[in-house]
């Protein structure tokens, strides 16, 4: 393993004048700050349509606030009693998938690709979690829940890998293999429920959905009660993830080759670092995430699916908006995962009141979240732009690369 | 090896028939005439014909691949094979089933559920091709989709719904080409966001103007065209006697960005800037009114496609949350499987329509199986762009913002 505290980083390598390394400084300076106005453009905006379809907005995004559970840090609890405790318990759950949905894309962005299948590679990690966790009923609960989890996190890892196989062996372009892929776990997941198909309810042969898992594969629940969904450990596991992804990218060998590949593929490959071997990698780790959250959400508190659940999920696309959001870090993933994990639960389940209906509001977190990428997308992939295009466009790099 | 279109194109009949790929395109046929014996009309009951017209048909494809046209000749063994094992499998099925899957109506319900896709694989390709990458097909045809029926409804006609439809996707595409465009975000990302916009904006007025209610009663939907000649006859009747108007618009949209994609001089400037942005603005070409050119048509085209969605035959003037259901990715994956060209998207549509139409009648057989049958589109798409028979080649500068000098 190098010693990175001597080693330049890849972005620090490449800071000597170029536009490139101006953009890169600008954007470290500008961290927190464009993200927080893009956070306030799209609430600002999403509220204007509010406005303008006669809600009053203010109202609106209070009642959001506490349908999250966010008024719960004014009076703090852990009793179930209070709906704040309880709406802030859910917000967490859905925190916990989005950290994990968020890491998946920020993973593969930090090696210059666009990993828009975490929705795929959470549900394969989900199905799997959901049949291994229906078998091996007989097995006791640490084993039985590590090799649910441990197998849906492979599986993720797998089907990523092969968007990241098919990008380092024939080119195929990760952002149309992921979409496919996308939709062939969609479709596999309906098949897997579907009349006749093998994980379908086997007490209920004619309803679309799967066996519960068994009780001995549940995460433990230690905030709330179990038969109400209430927070289970997951949400540790999500938080060390936050760590790992941390310490991987910057602390380790692998992390500083796959920053290389994604600041520049053609200087890592000249400085001798195996690109392929690293888009294959990037893209396992990345799927390892989102397989990851599908497992924790299978055994933290939904237990089963129905074929209806499934066009439903989002919270693949959300790990997008959170990525990005976040600036592709693990903290900036855990903040912007914390803002999407309430604007999920506060808009739908949580919210209460007649200030705005939830069927309403629940789409607004759509809007928002489409906002948020737009703005943000508009900024911080001037970098991955500034990538790709010498990656894609030998004949134009010139210009850039003369400069340094 | 004169392989490019344009070259095959120009050369004259005679010599397009001693290209090897001729005899790659008859053995896609056998393969496809292989599993049509075993099947209404002609239901062939033996395993005989299917198993030797399609062998033939993957000899000529073999024969293809040794004179080097790989894609077309592995296409054509893939066709001989499939028609052969369709072929046996339709003759080992009661008759019943058969003619329950397999009644001409399949033709119809085929072009139905190709139609949206044509509209998208034609609007992503005139964005592709003048250098725009558009992910956001799906939210612009699900705009249409939503927009279409709610002008129906408030303008009382199927034509307002058409034009606001195609309006409002135009507008939303327009604003992603600014982000694209101008500002040179990346336009994966602007794309996506333009999925995540579409899905909450629809969503939202959905419930806002219709109370979630599913359906919006007696709203005008787009006519079929009742053929007069045909609309009687045994078998042209259902099939293609009274289909609707937008199928009939599809397949004239297809000709229509042919001709002027690539017949065109403004096509041959749409072409310039899709593959050399720089040699395109020297010789004064504006690179920036022709990409928002055509991405504002893509956003309109793919609008359509969702307009005929909620308002065609089987949306039957009914919206419900997130109706494009990923067919705007189908399209997609339609443009890329025909390879940025209408003719080839046409066909990807088609033969992802098919089995979409093919997935729901096998739901005699199996439903699980039926369920399964949808992947077919995406698994064909990553074959395609794995490279194994041929390769797919977008336009040179697809996806790349252009800074003007």
């Amino acid at each position: 393993m190098t010693e990175p505290g001597y080693t330049p980083s890849p972005e620090q390598a490449a800071e000597t004048g170029t536009l490139a390394a101006r953009i890169a400084l600008k954007q470290r300076a500008g961290g927190i700050v464009v993200p927080i106005v893009t956070v306030v453009i799209a609430f600002l905006m999403g509220g204007l349509v509010v406005l303008a379809t006669g809600h009053n907005p203010l109202l609106a995004y209070r009642a959001i606030f506490n349908g999250a559970g966010l008024n719960w840090i004014f009076h703090p609890t852990t009793s179930m009693a209070s709906t704040a405790s309880y709406n802030l318990s859910q917000t967490l759950l859905q925190t916990t998938t989005l950290i994990l949905c968020g890491l998946a894309v920020a993973f593969a962005f930090r090696c210059g690709m666009f990993n828009i299948g975490g929705q795929g590679q959470y549900f394969v990690g989900f199905f799997v979690a959901n049949w291994l966790g229906v078998d091996f009923a007989s097995m006791s609960p640490l084993p039985h829940i590590l090799i649910a989890v441990g197998a849906a996190t492979l599986a993720g890892a797998l089907w990523a890998g092969i968007a990241g196989v098919l990008k380092a062996s024939v080119g195929a372009h990760e952002v149309i293999t992921t979409i496919m892929l996308n939709w062939i776990a969609i479709w596999i997941g309906e098949w897997l429920v579907a009349d006749g198909g093998p994980l379908q309810n086997s007490s209920q042969p004619f309803n679309p959905s799967s066996n519960p898992v068994s009780s001995s594969a549940e995460l433990p629940v230690f905030w709330g009660s179990h038969t109400l969904g209430g927070l289970d450990v997951g949400i540790f596991v999500a938080l060390a993830a936050v760590v790992l992804f941390w310490a991987l990218l910057n602390r380790t060998t692998l992390g500083y080759e796959v920053r290389a590949v994604g600041f520049n593929p053609d200087a890592a490959a000249y400085g001798g670092i195996n690109v392929r071997k690293n888009i294959v990698r990037a893209m396992a780790i990345s799927g390892a995430f989102a397989g990851l959250a599908g497992a924790l959400d299978m055994l933290g508190y939904l237990y089963g699916f129905s074929q209806n659940d499934i066009p439903l999920s989002q919270v693949g696309f959300l790990g997008i908006a959170v990525a990005l959001l976040g600036r592709n870090t693990a903290v900036g993933t855990l903040l912007g995962a914390v803002l999407f994990g309430a604007l999920l639960f506060g808009t739908t389940h949580g919210l209460t009141g007649n200030v705005i209906q939830p069927e309403l509001a629940g789409n607004l977190t759509y809007i928002i979240q489409g906002l948020v990428v737009l703005f943000v997308g508009a900024d911080v992939l001037i970098l991955y732009v500034w990538n790709s295009r010498k990656r894609l466009r030998p004949a134009r790099s010139a210009s850039a690369a003369g400069a340094s | 090896m004169s392989n490019t279109w344009v070259d095959r194109l120009d050369n004259p009949a005679s010599a397009r028939l001693r290209d090897p790929a001729f005899t790659g395109y008859v053995g896609i046929f056998l393969g496809a005439f292989a599993a049509f014996l075993a099947i209404p009309p002609i239901e062939a009951r033996t395993t005989t014909w299917p198993i030797l017209v399609g062998v033939v048909g993957a000899i000529f494809g073999i024969w293809t691949v040794t004179r080097g046209r790989r894609r077309v000749g592995w296409g054509a063994v893939a066709a001989g094979i499939l028609g052969l094992a369709l072929g046996i499998l339709a003759t080992r099925s009661g008759t019943g089933n058969l003619h329950t899957v397999f009644d001409p109506t399949l033709i119809a319900q085929t072009f139905g559920f190709a139609t949206p896709l044509v509209f998208g694989a034609i609007a992503g390709m005139i964005s592709e091709r003048s250098g725009v990458i558009n992910i956001g097909l799906e939210g612009m045809m699900l705009m249409g989709a939503f927009w279409g029926v709610y002008g129906a409804d408030r303008g009382g006609t199927w034509a307002v719904g058409l034009v606001v439809g195609a309006v409002l996707g135009g507008l939303l595409a327009l604003v992603y080409a600014y982000f694209a465009i101008h500002l040179r975000a990346d336009q994966i990302v602007g794309g996506t966001a333009v999925n995540f916009l579409a899905l909450g904006i629809t969503g939202y007025f959905f419930v806002q103007l219709y109370h979630n209610q599913p359906v919006p009663n007696g709203v005008s939907t787009l006519p079929n065209l009742k053929i007069p000649g045909l609309s009687g006859l045994h078998f042209f009747g259902p099939a293609i006697g009274d289909l609707n108007i937008l199928i009939w618009a599809g397949f004239v949209l297809v000709i229509v960005a042919y001709v002027v994609l690539f017949r065109t001089p403004i096509g041959l400037r749409i072409r310039a800037c899709g593959e050399h942005p720089r040699a395109a603005d020297t010789v004064g070409i504006n690179v920036y009114a022709i990409r928002y050119a055509c991405v504002g048509v893509s956003g309109v085209l793919a609008a359509l496609g969702g307009v005929y969605l909620s308002e065609g035959s089987q949306g039957n003037g009914t919206f419900i949350f997130d109706m494009t259901n990923g067919r705007g990715f189908i399209a997609l994956a339609a443009m890329i499987f025909g390879n940025w060209r209408p003719a080839g998207a046409f066909g990807a549509a088609l033969l992802f329509g098919f089995s979409n139409a093919l997935a729901l009648r096998l739901q005699v057989y199996s439903a699980s199986a039926s369920t399964l049958f949808n992947v077919l589109p995406y698994v064909l798409t990553l074959i395609a762009v794995a490279g194994v028979i041929g390769r797919t080649v977008p336009p040179a500068a697809d996806g790349k913002p252009y800074r003007k000098q």
